[in-house]
């Protein structure tokens, strides 16, 4: 138990050091949701509606409907980023250090993903941060009952993210990961819009965003902002959480001939 | 009996046969060259050795745990250096060693304790605050060396360890592990494919082609034992031909 913490610990401070260490990392994770809700959200309030729909008891803006999906954005992207370090410190070959320390290789892998979503939280609060400085604001309880939501919802992309990475064999393939899952599990979700609107526009476009589980993982979000659980949301994200980590386990279970390739190959032999 | 064990140790690269029936032993405080060209299947042995790949038929032991049983146990009694380099450049010396401790469950008083003993042994205490990035080929090389013995093993394998590192660098290296051998009682595996880091005294075995060509005590050092080597593998070539 006490080794099983100890590298717990060292992983996440591992993580952190390399975070803090490129201070450009935090300024680009942030960019990206605050350029969304700057100007996308503002340029498209005027154009689009919203009825009061749980958990919002009057009209709201656009911004601030599209504020959790943003949270959710950046969860997603850290997610990714999670993979892609994978990634690199295969090719780097740091990856075969970890995966050789004395440990069960599911808890090693669970350091990591519970470092790289510890990250994603550290974010998404400085985002919620610069958006209530910006005037949209949740009740004071709701930034504390949104801490373990988004540790749930940062595992099952972090989950996801390790699964894809015990498939992807080369840094350069991390484009093709960005255009056929960050996007397409962004856009369909209720991120940017709510599901009724989805509907609107076409029923299929609804079932996929509801099957979505980044959808679930937004929503889940979004009612424990305003301190609301939303059971159903959690469950699904828990559950997409766990299927994932399953795949990546099976990724990279050493008795598996895709490990082989993965932890660096037979380079030399 | 602790020290390493392979015992017909068999794996393929898809339908490529990596090792076949690889079988030889490392004993306690011996150094163990284990030679071999490009291809010989000496980094196939060394992922099945360190768990992350399964052997298809065969067995390990190391330091008298199963590989296959007692993985755990196994690899908390290992030290590895692999061929390509496994430092996080980013962070400083220090840093890479208390990352290491911590996947060994090291902690505490003891940990900084055992982190700086093995920056001292292999001369890198003065370094520790420095950024791994800035060190060059050497450094790190004794940087891993240095991590690899933290925690205390009884087997330590090497895989390649000096590619790369200019002649004096490689032969102060060498002649190091052939010390904690000798004096710490450590079963060393050495993988290498150059002859001039094999001792006399040293137990050799020669792979080619994922077999074992010759196994037993260093007939010879030197260009003798270049010689030797290249007889050994030519002759194999030509039977693989014939065949």
């Amino acid at each position: 138990m006490k080794h099983a913490l100890s590298a717990l610990i060292s992983i996440c401070q591992r993580e952190g050091l390399r975070f803090f260490g490129q201070t450009g990392r935090l300024v680009a994770a942030l960019v990206r949701p605050l350029i969304w809700l700057f100007v996308f959200a503002a340029g498209f309030r005027a154009a689009l509606g919203l009825s009061i729909t749980p958990p919002y008891e009057t009209y709201i803006t656009f911004e601030t409907y599209i504020v959790p999906g943003l949270v959710g954005m950046i969860l997603l992207f850290n997610g990714m980023q999670s993979s892609l370090s994978l990634v690199m410190d295969r090719e780097l070959g740091t990856m075969r250090l970890l995966l050789t320390a004395p440990l069960p290789r599911w808890w090693l892998l669970t350091c990591k993903l519970i470092a790289g979503a510890l990250m994603s939280v550290l974010q998404a609060y400085a985002f919620l941060a610069i958006a209530a400085l910006y005037g949209i604001r949740f009740p004071a309880l709701g930034y504390l009952t949104v801490a373990p939501v988004l540790l749930l919802a940062a595992f099952m992309v972090g989950a996801l993210g390790i699964a894809l990475s015990s498939t992807i064999k080369q840094l350069e393939n991390f484009a093709g990961v960005m255009n056929f899952v960050i996007f397409p599990m962004f856009f369909l979700s209720s991120a940017l819009y709510p599901l009724w609107k989805m509907a609107e526009a076409s029923a299929l476009l609804h079932d996929i965003c509801a099957a979505n589980p980044f959808t679930h993982a937004v929503e889940a979000v979004r009612f424990a902002l305003y301190v609301q659980p939303n059971w159903f949301a959690l469950g699904v994200t828990v559950a997409a959480g766990l299927v994932f980590m399953g795949i990546a386990l099976w990724g990279y279970d050493p008795g598996r001939g895709m490990v082989r390739q993965k932890a660096g190959g037979p380079a030399g032999s | 009996m602790s020290g390493l064990s392979v015992r017909n140790v068999t794996y393929h690269w898809g339908r490529h046969r990596a090792l076949d029936a690889v079988s030889f032993d490392v004993a306690p405080g011996a150094f163990c060259a284990l030679l071999g060209p490009n291809g010989a299947g000496k980094s196939t042995l060394f992922g099945l050795l360190t768990g992350l790949f399964r052997p298809e038929r065969g067995k390990l032991v190391l330091a008298g745990h199963d590989m296959d049983r007692a993985t755990r146990s196994a690899l908390a009694a290992t030290g590895v250096v692999f061929q390509q380099p496994t430092l996080d450049l980013d962070l400083s010396v220090w840093r890479n060693m208390l990352y290491f401790a911590g996947l060994q469950g090291l902690t505490g008083r003891g940990m900084r304790g055992r982190a700086e003993a093995a920056l001292a042994r292999l001369g890198m205490e003065e370094r520790a605050g420095e950024k791994v990035r800035a060190l060059n080929g050497g450094h790190r090389r004794r940087l891993e060396i240095a991590r690899a013995l933290m925690h205390d093993p009884q087997v330590l394998l090497l895989d390649e360890p000096t590619v790369g590192l200019d002649a004096p660098t490689r032969h102060d290296l060498t002649a190091h592990v052939h010390a904690l051998a000798r004096d710490e009682g450590l079963s060393v595996l050495w993988a290498t494919h150059l002859t001039d880091e094999v001792a006399p005294g040293d137990h050799l075995v020669i792979m080619h082609k994922g077999r074992v060509l010759e196994e037993g005590r260093t007939p010879a050092t030197g260009p003798a034992l270049t010689a030797h080597f290249l007889a050994m593998t030519g002759r194999a070539v030509r039977a693989d031909e014939a065949a």
